[in-house]
C-alpha cells in the first residue's frame, strides 16, 4: 500500500514535471533550441498568483487565466526579442543556448530587483485536505495536479492532431522550408509554440505553488532542468514522450525520496538523464535522426 | 605560416616574457611595499585565479567548440583535494601547498576523463546538458559525503600569504596564470592544437583527414579539467572556506560569461574579460545587485549582434603593435611574412 502510495504521489509530481517538459519539447521540436529560459517563465507564472492571490487579494480563478496570459506574453516576447534574430540568421546552436542561458539569467535577476531574494509564502489555492480513494489517503493536492495536468494534455493532443495552427505547427517541425513553401507564416508558428509552451508552464507553476505553497525566484532553476531531464528521457521533440518522460521521473524521484535518500535525489535524476544519453541518445519515444555529410 | 618557428616569433615571445615578467615585479614591489593594499592584493588574486579557469574553459568552448556547463565542478575536485591535503597531510604549507594543486590538477583529470569518456560521445546540446548533469552530481556528492564536510564545507583552510608576507598566494596564482596562458598558446599552435581545431571546423572532415577525433576531444577536454583543478586548489586557499554551494551551475555560468564576452577561441580576449569582469564587480560595491542584470543584457546583445564575442578570435598581440608603433616611427615599409605570437 505505501508503495502505491508513494507511485500516485510521484504522478503528482510528475505532473508538475511533464507540463513543463512539455515547453521543452515543442520549441525544441520546431526551433531546436534548449530554451534555458523556460524554467524562469514558470516564476514568472508563480509570482503572477502571488502578485493576484497576495498582493491584489483576489480569488484564485482570476489568478490562473492572469497568469497564463502574462506567461504567454512573456515567452512572445522572449522569443522575438532574444531568439528571432538568431534563428532568422541560422545562427550557430551554441549562441542560441546561451543567448537562453543569458534569459534565464536576466528574468532572475530582475523578479529579484523587484519582489526580493526571500520566498514569498502562497495560501493554500484549493484547500481540501486528504482525500479519501479506497485504502489510500491522498493529499488534494497530488490528485489535483494528476487531474489538471491530463486535462491539459488531452486540450494539447486536440490542438496539435485536430486543428489548422496545430499542423502547421506539425509541418514547421518536419520542415520549415518546406512549410514556408506551402504558405506557412513559420515565424507566427514559432511565436505561437513559445506563448502555448509557456501557457502550459504557467498551469505547471500553478500545480507547482499548490504543492509547494511558496515562489522564489530561483524556483525555475531545478524544476527546470529536471523538466528538461524528461524531456530528454521522453525523446526531446516528441509531445507524448515528454509527457512520459514526466510522470516517469515524477515517479523515480518520489520512490528514491522514499526508500534511498532524501538528499540524493538529485543526483539519481541527472545519473538517469545521464545513462539515458548513453544508452539512446534520442530518447524513449524520439526519433533517429541521420547526420548528412 | 601559423605554428613554424620563425625568428620573428622567437622574438615575439622574448618580448611576451619580459612584458610578462615586468608587469609581475611591478606589482610584487607595490604589493610588498604595501602601495596595492592587502584587500586589492586578493584582488588580483582572483583575477589570475579566474583568468586560468576562463582560459582552460577556452580551450574546450572556443577551441574544440563544445559548449561545456559543468566547469565549476572540475574546480570543486581540485578545491577539496588541494585543502584536504594541505590540511591532513602534515607537511609544511610551503610543500604541501604545490604538491596539494598538483593532486588538485590531476584528480580533476582523472575526474574529467571519466566523464569525459562517455560525454563526448554526444555533441552540441546534449554534451551541454550531460556536462551540466556531472556537474550537479558532483556538487550533489560533496554535500553528502563525510570527507568533504557536507554542507558545511571545509573552513580553516591556510593560505601562503600573512600579514607579514601578503604576497605568495599572488605569486602563485600569477605564475599559474602565466604558464596556462603560455601552454594554450603553444598548445594551440602545435600539431594537436590544429587537430583539435580541425575538429572544432568539421568534425566529419576531420575524421576523414585521419585525426583521431576522439582522442583529441578528450585530451582537450581532461587538459582544460586540470587547469580548472589547479585554479580550485589555489581558489580555495585564498578564500580559506568552501562549500559546494561555491561551485554550483551559476560560477559555470560565470566562467562561461567571461569565455563568451572575451570571444570564444581567443585567449586574450578570455584574458582582457576574466580581469575586467573581476576587478569591476569589486569596485562597484553597490552595484552588486544590478551586476547579473547587466551581464545579462550585455551577454544577450553580444550574442545578437556580435556571436563570437567581442574579438571573436582575433589575438592582440603587444609585440606586433610595438612593431607597427616602431615601423610608423622610423617609416620602413612592412616586410612580408605574418605570424603572430
Amino acid at each position: 500500500m505505501d508503495f502505491i502510495k508513494h507511485v500516485i504521489n510521484g504522478l503528482g509530481l510528475g505532473s508538475i514535471y511533464a507540463l513543463v517538459a512539455l515547453g521543452y519539447t515543442m520549441v525544441y521540436g520546431i526551433v531546436k533550441l534548449i530554451n534555458f529560459a523556460h524554467g524562469d517563465i514558470i516564476m514568472v507564472g508563480g509570482y503572477m498568483i502571488y502578485v493576484v492571490m497576495v498582493v491584489l487579494g483576489l480569488p484564485v480563478w482570476l489568478a490562473i487565466p492572469a497568469a497564463i496570459i502574462i506567461c504567454s506574453l512573456t515567452g512572445m516576447i522572449v522569443e522575438r526579442v532574444a531568439y528571432r534574430r538568431l534563428l532568422v540568421h541560422n545562427a550557430a546552436r551554441i549562441s542560441l543556448l546561451i543567448t537562453a542561458m543569458g534569459v534565464s539569467i536576466f528574468l532572475q535577476n530582475a523578479f529579484m530587483l523587484m519582489f526580493g531574494t526571500d520566498p514569498k509564502s502562497m495560501p493554500p489555492l484549493f484547500p481540501y485536505g486528504q482525500i479519501k480513494l479506497g485504502g489510500l489517503e491522498l493529499a488534494s493536492t497530488t490528485v489535483i495536479n494528476i487531474v489538471v495536468s491530463l486535462i491539459m494534455m488531452f486540450g494539447l493532443h486536440l490542438l496539435v492532431n485536430k486543428t489548422k495552427m496545430g499542423k502547421a505547427m506539425t509541418a514547421t517541425s518536419e520542415d520549415s522550408e518546406a512549410a514556408k513553401l506551402m504558405g506557412i507564416n513559420t515565424n507566427r508558428i514559432i511565436s505561437f509554440t513559445f506563448a502555448l509552451g509557456s501557457g502550459l508552464a504557467a498551469v505547471a507553476a500553478l500545480l507547482y505553488c499548490n504543492t509547494y505553497p511558496q515562489v522564489k525566484t530561483t524556483m525555475g532553476n531545478l524544476l527546470g532542468l529536471k523538466a528538461f531531464v524528461a524531456a530528454v528521457f521522453g525523446g526531446i521533440g516528441s509531445v507524448p514522450g515528454a509527457m512520459l518522460g514526466g510522470y516517469f521521473l515524477g515517479v523515480i524521484e518520489s520512490l528514491t525520496k522514499a526508500y534511498i535518500s532524501t538528499t540524493l535525489t538529485d543526483a539519481v535524476v541527472f545519473g538517469i538523464l545521464i545513462i539515458m544519453l548513453l544508452v539512446k541518445p534520442t530518447g524513449l519515444l524520439g526519433r533517429n535522426g541521420k547526420e548528412k555529410v | 605560416m601559423m605554428g613554424a618557428f620563425t625568428k620573428k616569433t622567437g622574438v615575439y615571445y622574448l618580448v611576451n616574457a619580459a612584458l610578462v615578467l615586468l608587469l609581475f615585479f611591478v606589482l610584487l614591489t607595490f604589493i610588498n611595499n604595501g602601495v596595492i593594499s592587502r584587500t586589492s592584493t586578493g584582488i588580483l588574486t582572483l583575477v589570475c585565479i579566474n583568468i586560468t579557469l576562463a582560459v582552460s574553459l577556452n580551450l574546450v568552448t572556443g577551441i574544440l567548440g563544445q559548449l561545456v556547463l559543468g566547469h565549476a565542478g572540475f574546480m570543486l575536485v581540485g578545491a577539496y583535494t588541494a585543502a584536504l591535503f594541505t590540511k591532513n597531510c602534515g607537511l609544511d604549507l610551503n610543500i604541501a601547498f604545490p604538491i596539494g594543486l598538483v593532486l588538485a590538477g590531476i584528480a580533476a583529470a582523472l575526474f574529467g576523463i571519466v566523464i569525459g569518456i562517455p560525454a563526448l560521445r554526444l555533441r552540441g546540446d546534449y554534451l551541454a546538458i550531460i556536462t551540466l548533469g556531472f556537474g550537479e552530481i558532483i556538487r550533489v556528492i560533496a554535500n553528502n559525503l563525510k570527507i568533504t564536510n557536507g554542507a558545511m564545507g571545509l573552513s580553516d583552510i591556510k593560505s601562503l600569504s600573512s600579514l607579514k608576507n601578503p604576497s605568495p598566494m599572488f605569486v602563485y596564482s600569477y605564475a599559474i596564470a602565466a604558464l596556462v596562458i603560455f601552454i594554450m598558446f603553444t598548445f594551440t599552435r602545435s600539431r594537436h592544437g590544429r587537430a583539435v581545431i580541425a575538429i572544432r571546423e568539421d568534425e566529419i572532415a576531420a575524421e576523414a583527414m585521419g585525426i583521431n577525433t576522439t582522442y583529441y576531444k578528450l585530451f582537450a577536454f581532461v587538459l582544460a579539467a586540470f587547469i580548472a583543478g589547479v585554479a580550485g586548489g589555489v581558489f580555495a586557499h585564498q578564500i580559506g572556506i568552501i562549500d559546494p554551494s561555491k561551485f554550483d551551475f551559476g560560477r559555470s555560468v560565470e566562467i562561461l560569461i567571461m569565455v563568451v564576452l572575451g570571444g570564444m577561441g581567443s585567449i586574450t580576449g578570455s584574458i582582457i574579460s576574466a580581469t575586467v569582469l573581476t576587478w569591476l564587480p569589486e569596485q562597484l560595491r553597490g552595484f552588486s545587485q544590478y551586476r547579473l542584470l547587466v551581464y545579462s543584457i550585455i551577454l544577450i546583445i553580444v550574442m545578437l549582434f556580435k556571436p563570437s564575442g567581442l574579438l571573436g578570435r582575433y589575438e592582440i598581440s603587444i609585440p606586433a603593435l610595438l612593431e607597427k608603433l616602431y615601423r610608423k616611427i622610423s617609416k620602413k615599409p612592412a616586410q612580408t611574412g605574418t605570424g603572430g605570437a
